[in-house]
């Protein structure tokens, strides 16, 4: 079992530690709902650091990443980040990931720590044919570390003394804080304003300590994997291996906007377009339950006593107080208002559907 | 890590109290609670419904997962806390108390003898943690 830089730092603060993909990671230290509310009102502090990482060097590197993504990373200007899916020949969905651009010849990519090494393996074979290219995988030397919440520009620059404000939304940077270097980045996965920060592995939880230290009384606080899901479910976040796998496509999914077709060739997109062209048979959709349940990860989707999909995330929802869920389903069910039934322990329950993000946050003036 | 004197047990975390001999209440003990943390839903079973022991008659759910709960012994639910479908948070509360879960007719007393005394159910409590 692998643990992250930060692993002694979490048992400090009796974090209860379970095993996910292969590393030992904090699920939650307090209630996981204590943890949802302190990141939607307050600040919350996550080690990420399971994540993949991979660094793309060489001359060929952006049009290399550029046929293996199915989003526009032409569109970056240097220090910018973008979301997109990696797709193989039929459109299924590889992995979602962040596409770092440090300069035309430079990348980071940061993705999914379950699918690290069928990453690393799927770039080293593409890359056969834009050589010279560089993949190395940056995982075990670095870790990451996000502060997601209202709070944290402010925590930022009160922490580190500087000024973050002109760090736009998916841009990045590096800093020096005490003579080390740290890459800050205006991302997160919790639908909240927040920050993920690179550092390397010896100084990162120094850096956690004095984070957690110097903004404790102001309501930072620790947040486990727990949290981090029900975050992100309300945000209308896909995770891989809920709402995305191999024989998912992103036209399927609520993340069709990032397959950008007017780009040059690009793996999957021929079998996307058809799929385009044909239209979609099933597609993703939030719903929130009418009837007490909760709806959880497999459970059948119904519309008079049909069986028209399943529920791919579900969840109490602690900033709403409601039960809701993804489900993927048959694409004419697909649509906000529609009534559908979720199948809970043998009994089905009603449910309809909603547009997402189910949560959004009021963006500060 | 509170385990009352006067109630019985199961391995599976459940507390039994007997009111007379006929009748007992059950409910989820507190090394139980503490495990799920944040409780925010409870599933019953309907009046009348013939329960078997060690078979599941009711679930509880934490923010992230849905866990069984068996029944301990066997007969008759005669009661449910309605109070706990409303406010699942008086399972982390108050187990013993407001947090209790519903009221069997037993059909067989002779089944109570399988039921852990709090000295045994404190071991099993404790390796939780």
């Amino acid at each position: 079992m692998k643990k992250t830089p930060l692993y002694d730092a979490h048992l400090k603060l009796h974090a209860r530690m379970v095993s996910f993909h292969d590393y030992l990671m904090p699920i939650q230290y307090d209630t996981i709902t204590n943890e949802h509310h302190c990141v939607r009102k307050k600040a919350g502090l996550f080690d990420i650091s399971h994540m993949g990482r991979f660094e793309v060097s060489g001359n060929m590197a952006l049009p290399f990443i550029q046929y293996i993504i199915t989003n526009d990373a032409a569109k970056l200007a240097d220090k910018q980040v973008q979301y997109t899916p990696i797709c193989n020949e039929q459109g299924g969905i590889l992995d979602d990931i962040l596409v770092y651009k440090w300069h035309q010849k430079h990348f980071t990519l940061v993705g999914n720590c379950s699918n690290r090494e069928k990453d690393l393996a799927w770039l080293q074979k593409q890359a056969a044919a834009y050589q010279p290219i560089e993949i190395r995988d940056l995982t075990d030397g670095t870790s990451l570390i996000a502060l997601q919440g209202p709070l944290s520009l402010d925590i930022l620059e009160d922490t580190f003394k500087g000024k973050f404000g002109h760090l736009k939304r998916f841009s990045f940077d590096d800093f020096l804080w005490d003579g080390i270097r740290i890459t800050i980045s205006r991302t997160g996965y919790t639908g909240e304003e927040g920050f993920e920060i690179f550092a390397d592995t010896t100084s990162v939880t120094k850096l956690w300590d004095l984070l957690l230290d110097n903004n404790k009384q102001d309501g930072l606080a620790p947040v486990g994997l727990g949290a981090r899901d029900t975050l992100r479910l309300e945000a209308g976040l896909l995770l891989y291996g809920n709402e995305m796998n191999e024989t998912i496509t992103p036209l399927e999914t609520t993340i069709g906007w990032t397959v950008k077709f007017g780009k040059d060739s690009f793996i999957g997109k021929e079998s996307l377009l058809r799929q385009k062209a044909q239209g979609v048979d099933r597609k993703l959709a939030g719903f929130e339950m009418i009837d007490r349940g909760i709806p959880r990860q497999g459970y059948p989707v119904l519309q008079e006593n049909e069986i028209i999909g399943n529920v791919t995330s579900g969840s109490f929802s602690p900033t709403m107080n409601a039960n809701i869920g993804l489900g993927l389903i048959k694409s004419q069910y697909a649509h906000p208002g529609e009534r559908l039934q979720i199948q809970i322990r043998g009994n089905n329950y009603n449910a309809r559907v909603v547009k997402t993000p189910f949560y959004q946050r009021e963006i500060r003036q | 890590m509170n385990i009352p004197d006067e109630l019985l047990y199961t391995k599976t975390h459940e507390w039994v109290k007997k009111i007379n001999p006929k009748e007992v209440v059950v409910g989820i003990t507190d090394p139980a609670q503490q495990q799920l943390k944040d409780i925010v839903f409870v599933e019953l079973p309907s009046i009348g419904k013939d329960l078997r022991a060690g078979v599941a008659c009711a679930v509880v759910e934490s923010v992230k997962a849905a866990y069984d709960i068996f029944a301990p012994l066997s007969g008759t639910v005669m009661k449910v806390n309605q109070k706990i479908q409303e406010k699942p948070e008086l399972v982390n509360n108050d187990p013993y108390g407001e947090g209790w879960f519903l009221h069997i007719e037993i059909s067989n007393p002779n089944e109570l003898n399988n039921l852990l005394n709090p000295a045994q159910y404190r071991i099993i409590g404790e390796s939780m943690h």
